[in-house]
């Protein structure tokens, strides 16, 4: 497989349940090897749109190839090469971990003679192997998480995914399932899917799509829709703040603020803007910050909204809970 | 000039992960795997079994009150109309019936219970058949029903039934078939519906009146009418007689005991041979396989 092969590539893309569209036509392609990141607020329709990825739901119109199988014409060559970890726990807690491990490895058909050194492989690459033998019940929440993960990847999938894979964790937990994933794209040659709504967390793509409202509404590299936003946050320490201001107003045109007890200023290029500032500023400076706008100021910029204000507006979203019903 | 913003390229920092060393390539699909889910949900179903003695011991205690309680209490009015046969002998195969029953309801009732956990998704995304997944439970069910149903007929000497190798395979077969068909029956049942109580309640609701209306506990000579009727409709009835039939076989009992606990299954009058009685459950089993299997694939 090249790199420039597509490990998913959506057209058109259409799910209505009842009279709601629940997604509404997006187009997609991730690249082979690729870390994408799907980012919008609960309710966005980005479980729907893994669903049909997945070969879960039927799409309404539309077109999806995933790992170069069509997902309504194809849907057991898909299956085998997607690995799945979802947002609610899909383990077996009165079997031990090996045995969960063993029912998926049977399942998906992964030759006997290579499920114990795979098996090994997965437990150790989420540091369970020596609780291998443990019911899965006694697992914390994190350690179910971890486990799923390993099952995901043990029939050596092509696309990972993982949807909301952090919901509900700690915070040291998340960052860990986070380094997991990024050990695991250096160990495997994997496409991986990821959803999230935590903004910090879309920061580990190489390219995010937002979806709102069942459309996607930007699609790029975080830092070139962070860039898109454009400005980044300059912050000053100095004596003589009105004096500053009315400097950066004469020499640079720029229209600065107090914020935070500091004179701040929103230019583009914040980091090139530094040693300017210290050249032509002509008052004293004691410290500089800057600050690049945050995938936060990326959802607000297309939404008009933050994500937060998105899923509290929302309420409890009634399309998630038709999927509820569905499982 | 955004992009000079550094990000830890992937695996970089922290601990390296040697490089797969095993080269995976999965099955294809087809018959094979299609068999290999049938087994892997067998054997789930065997190991669960295994795990939760203390339903093998619950499920166990529902016959045993039916036989020694109730059939004990009532022996003493019942003895007018058993012609010298011992009420509990009589109930026996209605007990052997029992045991796989309700375990076999069980075995369906994890269906509901593997939803609520979400082990129901795993099963429903793997490349396999979904035909092969039901088929892998109601088979799980019917064995663990059938071991259950051992567990009853070790007790035949305490009902004065002897031991015999021939009346142990029959009921075997019997049994398997049984709770086969009830393991199906209930998967029907448990993929529309969402929670266990209501599950449980919608149970209760059909399976005991099902297994009242069988013969299970009462000869089918001299019955009420629409008790007739219903009893001949009871796909339970033909399952129930011929345990029965094959216990009985085995004992020495009179011309007129005979005729009073055992008189067959008439249809408008015509005496329905075993082999025909099994062949109904056969068509029952092969029906409610059919509706739990077209009921899981729209799941």
């Amino acid at each position: 497989m090249n790199e420039l092969d597509l490990a998913v590539e959506v057209r058109g893309l259409v799910k209505r349940f009842g009279d709601v569209e629940a997604v509404r036509g997006i187009d997609l392609d991730v690249t082979a090897g690729e870390t994408f990141g799907f980012l919008g607020p609960n309710g966005a329709g980005k479980s729907t749109t893994i669903s049909m990825l997945c070969t879960l739901l039927r799409p309404d119109a539309g077109s999806a190839r995933v790992a170069g199988h069509d997902v309504m014409s194809e849907r057991d060559d898909v299956r085998r090469n997607i690995g799945l970890v979802f947002q609610d726990p899909t383990l077996d807690g009165y079997l031990s971990a090996e045995q969960n491990l063993r029912f998926h490895a049977e399942l998906y058909g992964v030759p006997k003679a290579v499920v114990p050194e795979r098996m090994r492989l997965v437990l150790e690459m989420v540091g369970l192997w020596e609780r291998r033998g443990s019911l899965v019940q006694t697992y914390s929440g994190g350690m179910k998480r971890r486990l799923e993960i390993a099952r995901g990847l043990l029939h050596a999938p092509r696309v990972l995914f993982l949807d909301e894979p952090t919901v509900g964790l700690d915070p040291q937990t998340r960052a860990s399932i986070w380094r997991y994933i990024e050990e695991l794209k250096a160990a495997e040659d994997i496409t991986i899917f990821v959803t999230t709504h935590y903004m910090d967390e879309a920061e580990h793509a190489d390219r995010i799509a937002i979806m709102d409202q069942g459309r996607i509404i930007a699609l790029d590299t975080p830092e070139a829709l962070k860039a898109a936003v454009g400005k980044d946050r300059v912050q000053l320490q100095v004596d003589d703040e009105d004096a500053a201001i009315s400097a950066l107003r004469e020499r640079f045109g720029l229209e600065a603020t107090i914020a935070e007890g500091h004179v701040t200023v929103a230019v583009e290029g914040g980091e090139a803007f530094v040693p300017r500032l210290f050249a032509e500023l002509g008052v004293p400076i004691r410290g500089v910050s800057v600050a690049r706008p945050s995938l936060d100021d990326v959802f607000m910029s297309y939404t008009g909204t933050t994500i937060r204000d998105a899923e509290a507006a929302g309420g409890p979203d009634p399309l998630m809970r038709i999927m509820a019903g569905r499982r | 000039m955004a992009s000079t913003e550094t990000r830890p390229a992937a695996g970089a920092g922290g601990t390296v992960i040697t490089p797969a060393p095993v080269r995976v390539v999965v099955a294809p699909a087809g018959w094979r795997a299609d068999l290999r889910g049938i087994k892997v949900v067998w054997q789930r179903e065997l190991i669960r079994f295994w795990r939760d003695r203390l339903r093998i011991v619950t499920s166990l205690l529902q016959p045993l009150i039916f036989l020694f309680v109730l059939g004990g209490g009532l022996a003493q009015i019942a003895s007018g109309g058993t012609e010298g046969v011992d009420l509990r002998t009589f109930m026996f195969p209605g007990a052997l019936a029992m045991a796989v029953f309700f375990t076999a309801m069980f075995s369906a009732a994890s269906v509901v219970w593997d939803r609520e956990y979400g082990f129901l998704r795993e099963m429903l995304v793997a490349p396999v058949r979904r035909g092969s997944i039901v088929l892998g439970k109601c088979i799980g069910g019917a064995t663990v029903a059938s071991f259950q149903g051992l567990l009853v007929m070790a007790l035949a000497p305490l009902v004065h039934v002897p031991y015999s190798a021939v009346m142990v395979l029959e009921v075997l077969a019997l049994q398997l078939l049984l709770a086969f068909m009830m393991t199906a029956f209930g998967v029907m049942f448990a993929v529309r519906v969402t929670q266990m109580q209501a599950f449980m309640a919608l149970m209760q609701m059909v399976v005991t009146p099902l297994l009242f209306i069988s013969g299970a506990l009462f000869p089918l000579s001299g019955l009420p009418r629409w008790l007739e009727v219903l009893n001949r409709l009871d796909p339970l009835t033909y399952a129930v007689n011929p345990l029965r039939e094959a216990v009985f076989s085995h004992l020495s009992l009179t011309v007129a005991a005979k005729a009073a606990l055992l008189p067959g299954i008439t249809w408008f009058g015509w005496q329905v041979p075993i082999a025909v009685q099994v062949l109904v459950v056969v068509a029952f089993a092969a029906t409610m396989l059919s509706v739990a299997i077209w009921q899981f694939r729209r799941a």
